[in-house]
Formats: C-alpha cells, sequence, structure tokens
C-alpha cells in the first residue's frame, strides 16, 4: 500500500498516470526487456518458447530505432523542427562506439598491429590521429557518445535558430549538413575507416561481442535505454517547457512577443534529441557489428520522419510504435520482395499523409472515441 | 491614491512619456512605409491610432515592438530606452505587449495554459523545466481569465474558441504578461457589434492599469473608446485630437472619403 502511495507521489508516478498509453508501452518494453533474454538464454533450443538469437539481435535494432525516432519525436512532434538530417547524430554516436571496439581488438586484427586499426595499418599510417585518442577508454568514449553528437547539434542549431531558419529551409540544411558528413566519412584520409567503416568488433569490455549473454545484454540495455528516454522525453513536453516548445511550434512569433528567446528553447530541445540520437547509434552498432558511412545517408533520415509520421507524431508512443512497426515491415518485405520494398515506404508515406495525418495512434484512438460515442447516449438515457 | 495620477502604477512625476517616436522613417523597395512619423503617448493614456489601408500601422507595430528596424530616427520607451537596440524578446520583457490583429493563441493549449504561458516571471529554459506553479499565480491566472470573460472556458482548447474569445484570451495574455504598455492591433476585426462593445469596455477597464495603444478602423470602437485619435496617412500623421476635432479636419474626410 506504502509503496503504491510513494509511486503516486513521485514525479514518475505523476507523469505516468496521467500517461496511460505511454504505461502501458513501458510495461511492454519492461516485459520484453526481461522475457526476451530469459527465452533466448534458458529455454532450449527447439522448444517454441525459444527465441533465436538473430531475432534478439533484430528486436535490438528495431529498439535502437526507436529511441531514434523519439529523438525526433521530441523535436518535431513538440517544437515543430523537422530535422532531416537526425541519422547523422545516430551515426556520430554510433561511430564514436565503433572507435573504442576498433581499439579494444588490440593485435587480434588482421595484421596483428597492437597501436593501430586494421585499416590505418593497410593505409601506411604510422601512428595514431590525435583524435583517436582516449578511445581506449570505454567511460571516454561513452562520453564522446553524448558530446559529439550535441556539440554538433549546438553548433549547427546555434546558427540555424539563430538566423531564424524555420521549415523547409531548416529540413533542407540538416539533410545538406548528413550529405556533407557522408561524404566527409566516405573518404579515407578522415581517418574512420571510409567507405567500409568501423567493423571486425571482438569484444565490449572484455565480453565477447558474438555470445548470446553479451547480445541479450545489449538488447536489455537497449529495452532500458528505451524505457528510460521515453520517461525523460515525457517529462520534458509535461513541463512548462514542454508547453513553450508547443507554444513554438504552433505560433513561433506569438511566443517571442510573449518575450521567450525562442532560439534558447530550440537549441535546448535539438541537442537533448541529438544526444538521444547518438545514444541510439551507440547502442546499435554494437549489435550489428558495423558502422559505416551509410549511416549518414540522406534516405536514412527520411526514414525516420517516415516511422514518426506513420506511428504518429506528437506523442512519443507514437514514435517507438511507428519505428517498431515500419522496420518490422521492411525486414518481412525486403526479405520477401525486396525489390518493392521502397516502393511501399513511399507509399506508406504518402498514404499516411493523406489518410492517417495523426498515424497508428490516431487511428486507434479515433476507434476508442467513436466507441465512447456509441456508450454515451446509452447512460445517459439510464440517468434520464 | 491621488487623483492626479491616472493608475498607481505609474511614476508620473518622473516619467514625461510612455512612447516616444520622433522622425521615424521605413522604406520597403523604396516605397516608405513610414514617412517621417512622430507620436507621443503619455503615461496612463489611451490613444486611438486610425488611418486607411496601407497608412504604415501595422508597420509602426513592427517597429515598435522590435521586429522591425527603422532606416531613421528615434524610437523610445520610458523616455530613456532605446527600442530600436533590442529584439521581440528584449522588448516583450522591457515592459510592450502587442496584440495581433489576426488573433494569435496557441490553440492545441488550453485557455488556462495559454494564460500560463503568458504569466509574467523567468523565461529562461531552465527554469521552464523545472517549473512549480505559486499559489498566487495560479490565482493570478483565474482573475485574468475571468476579467476577459473566459471563465467557463478556462479548460478547453484555445482552439475551439469564437474569433472573439479568442481576441479576448489573447487581450489577458496580455495582461498577465504585466507590460506597462500594451499595443493592440485590431480587437474588434470581425466581431459582432455587441463583442466591439464589450472589447471597447474591457480595454478601458484595463486601461486603469496600463498604457494602451489600439489600431482600429470601426468608427463606432473608436467613439466608444472616448480617448485621443491619432489619424496616419501615408505613414506619418495626418491629424490628432478628440475624435469630434480629429473628424472634422477637411483633410482627414478628403483621405477616408476620396478612398
Amino acid at each position: 500500500m506504502l509503496n503504491t502511495k510513494i509511486f503516486e507521489r513521485s514525479a514518475i508516478g505523476r507523469l505516468l498516470l496521467a500517461d496511460k498509453a505511454g504505461s502501458y508501452l513501458l510495461m511492454v518494453l519492461f516485459a520484453a526487456m526481461v522475457l526476451v533474454p530469459l527465452c533466448n538464454l534458458l529455454m532450449p533450443e527447439g522448444s517454441f518458447l525459444h527465441i533465436p538469437t538473430y531475432i534478439v539481435v533484430l528486436l535490438g535494432k528495431y529498439l535502437c530505432y526507436a529511441l531514434l525516432a523519439l529523438a525526433l519525436d521530441l523535436i518535431w512532434g513538440y517544437c515543430g523542427i523537422l530535422s532531416l538530417g537526425h541519422g547523422a547524430f545516430f551515426a556520430l554516436g554510433g561511430y564514436a562506439m565503433g572507435m573504442h571496439l576498433m581499439r579494444q581488438i588490440g593485435e587480434r586484427g588482421v595484421y596483428g598491429n597492437a597501436d593501430l586499426p586494421d585499416f590505418m595499418v593497410f593505409l601506411n599510417w604510422t601512428e595514431l590521429p590525435w583524435y583517436w585518442y582516449g578511445f581506449d577508454s570505454f567511460f571516454f568514449s561513452m562520453f564522446m557518445v553524448a558530446m559529439v553528437p550535441a556539440a554538433l547539434a549546438f553548433v549547427f542549431g546555434w546558427l540555424a535558430f539563430r538566423s531564424r531558419v524555420t521549415g523547409v529551409y531548416l529540413s533542407i540544411i540538416t539533410q545538406a549538413m548528413t550529405y556533407a558528413l557522408l561524404l566527409a566519412f566516405f573518404r579515407n584520409d578522415m581517418g574512420f575507416g571510409g567507405n567500409n567503416g568501423l567493423t571486425d568488433f571482438k569484444d565490449i569490455l572484455g565480453f565477447n561481442l558474438q555470445s548470446d549473454i553479451t547480445r541479450c545484454v545489449l538488447f536489455a540495455l537497449s529495452a532500458l535505454s528505451v524505457m528510460l528516454a521515453y520517461i525523460l522525453c515525457r517529462a520534458i513536453v509535461s513541463s512548462k517547457y514542454g508547453r513553450v516548445l508547443v507554444a513554438i511550434r504552433d505560433a513561433e512569433s506569438r511566443t517571442r512577443f510573449m518575450g521567450y528567446r525562442v532560439e534558447h528553447f530550440k537549441l535546448f530541445v535539438f541537442v537533448v534529441s541529438a544526444i538521444l540520437a547518438g545514444i541510439a547509434g551507440a547502442l546499435y552498432v554494437p549489435q550489428v557489428g558495423i558502422i559505416n558511412p551509410g549511416e549518414f545517408g540522406p534516405i536514412n533520415s527520411i526514414e525516420i520522419v517516415i516511422w514518426v509520421a506513420i506511428g504518429g507524431r506528437g506523442t512519443l508512443f507514437g514514435a517507438v510504435i511507428g519505428a517498431a512497426a515500419v522496420n518490422y515491415a521492411k525486414t518481412y518485405f525486403t526479405g520477401a520482395f525486396p525489390e518493392v520494398w521502397l516502393f511501399m515506404l513511399g507509399a506508406l508515406f504518402v498514404i499516411s499523409t493523406l489518410y492517417l495525418p495523426k498515424g497508428i495512434v490516431g487511428v486507434v484512438k479515433q476507434l476508442q472515441d467513436r466507441r465512447a460515442e456509441r456508450n454515451a447516449p446509452t447512460s445517459q438515457g439510464a440517468e434520464s | 491614491m491621488s487623483a492626479v495620477v491616472k493608475s498607481p502604477g505609474f511614476h508620473s512625476s518622473e516619467l514625461q512619456s510612455m512612447l516616444y517616436l520622433n522622425g521615424v522613417t521605413k522604406s520597403f523597395d523604396g516605397f516608405k512605409a513610414i514617412n517621417n512619423l512622430s507620436l507621443d503617448i503619455a503615461p496612463g493614456e489611451l490613444r486611438a491610432i486610425i488611418g486607411p489601408n496601407g497608412a504604415g500601422k501595422s508597420t509602426m507595430m513592427d517597429i515598435i515592438t522590435g521586429k522591425t528596424r527603422p532606416d531613421s530616427g528615434q524610437v523610445r520607451f520610458k523616455d530613456s530606452i532605446d527600442l530600436t537596440q533590442y529584439d521581440e524578446a528584449d522588448i516583450a520583457n522591457l515592459g510592450i505587449g502587442r496584440k495581433f490583429q489576426k488573433p494569435t493563441v496557441i490553440e492545441t493549449l488550453t485557455v488556462w495554459e495559454n494564460v500560463e504561458l503568458a504569466l509574467a516571471g523567468t523565461r529562461s529554459v531552465i527554469r521552464a523545466l523545472w517549473h512549480k506553479l505559486s499559489s498566487e499565480q495560479g490565482d493570478r491566472i483565474n482573475e485574468v481569465i475571468k476579467l476577459v470573460g473566459l471563465k467557463a472556458k478556462a479548460a478547453e482548447l484555445a482552439g475551439s474558441l469564437s474569433h472573439g474569445q479568442k481576441q479576448w484570451l489573447e487581450i489577458g495574455m496580455l495582461i498577465v504578461q504585466g507590460p506597462e504598455l500594451l499595443l493592440v492591433d485590431e480587437p474588434a476585426a470581425g466581431m459582432t457589434d455587441q463583442e466591439t462593445m464589450e472589447t471597447a469596455a474591457l480595454l478601458k477597464e484595463i486601461n486603469r492599469e496600463h498604457t494602451i495603444v489600439v489600431v482600429e478602423h470601426d468608427m463606432d470602437f473608436i467613439k466608444a473608446l472616448d480617448s485621443k485619435v491619432t489619424v496616419l496617412h501615408e505613414g506619418s500623421v495626418l491629424a490628432e485630437g478628440r475624435l469630434e476635432v480629429v473628424s472634422a479636419n477637411p483633410r482627414v474626410i478628403e483621405v477616408y472619403l476620396g478612398r
């Protein structure tokens, strides 16, 4: 009894009691976090409860995408900042993690060089570039996972928001940003492995990346990250700060005339969102085992927008649902009919824009409202 | 309170003018939207500004609120503050509130939340994240919502209000911002006759504590305000004075009837 009371009074408790859909989502994520690893590790192979490792990895990937979608929904759904370059922050977080994993390989690389990653030996480099310093340390790398995307978002956002670049123009320059990074990371002399990227990872903190246990832990961490990020985003949008974001989204100049420094409000949320995207990338890389410049591709960033649009923009849980649903469809269709997937994706976007402006979440809500309406007259009839 | 001071909020002994424009000029692509405009609003005054379309009323508002920079001329607030040095957010925080011609409220937030956002207080990002409303602030919000006649609608989305109600909500948002000077752009536009009269009464009520500049077309509304009137024409002042005097001015008649 006491525990439930404490929960109801705590800040998080009040937040979740007001957010039913979010609470269900967190319950599902929590269940997945516990059950998926259990079913993978403890159930014997062949049992119908057994979840094969490749499914665990696949689900872990979906969770990383869900986190990325949350990051985008926070800025697009609540502040109207349509970033078409959010994949860049994801990729930078991924590269920071990848650099750490590369340093962990040590002398087990093909060339057996303890000081340099294989691709540097191949390029006849003799010493480690300065920007690779420190990535031997796990904690420094984790710090960079957050700081590199944050720094880029800060500088980019500072320039763009201060100059009052909004709407389509902002979307276009975010797209240009990720494209520029794509081209830069393709170059061998950038020192990030060129078009092959970073791969051949062996272990993380001494745990073999190929082992089922490590994969299950990474999966559970991804689920936990989505849950924590969801609570963080919900807390942000439920605060007065969140209402200022909505005010900026719906009437930017009115908000300015109320005395709010719109550029500061946008910059803060943009940086938070970039950090979340970076964390998503860092969780993604050890699970898929590679990071290459392809992650900076403009199409990747546009796909994130499609997940959020299809799930339901401006709801947070819609973003998670959209990311999971679209990526499941992608897994299925790229396996069954690989050549039609891009057409499907385009069609999904057009259909959701035309017929489901509020996404999957909006449709569910509409159905609920309709049912409530149907029930309402009978209850009124009973009263009179 | 002494009867000489129109409102307890003004230190009238020291303050000469609330808003002072001198020789302000602004042109867009060679067209002089504002041409050598001079205007002096006393503390506690209610001033109506009228003029045909294109007279420069909106540009004048933009210049005062920092949205547009004038090419030349002085724009001073409370005698000494040079408004041309600041942007919109600064000027709002200095104490100038603006109501737009088109009612602009945050449609996806409730009436109450709209007023809460406008409520005077800190505008910093960090404080907004941890903000908790005090009971005095809550009382103030309720008080203003009642003043603008939206008490029954407080929990409804602002988007569901009628046009006139949105105008009132926006006026309420301006009041809680606690500005010393209120700029009100065509508050009666699109209102019914009764709403127009109610709005005039509301502005006169607010004028007891705030200096107000109203831009309006509606002559019945101006009459109901019963205040000093400035007539703008082609970016400068054509006539100034009581409505009876101004409307007898042959130049004013020509401008208005000659259109």
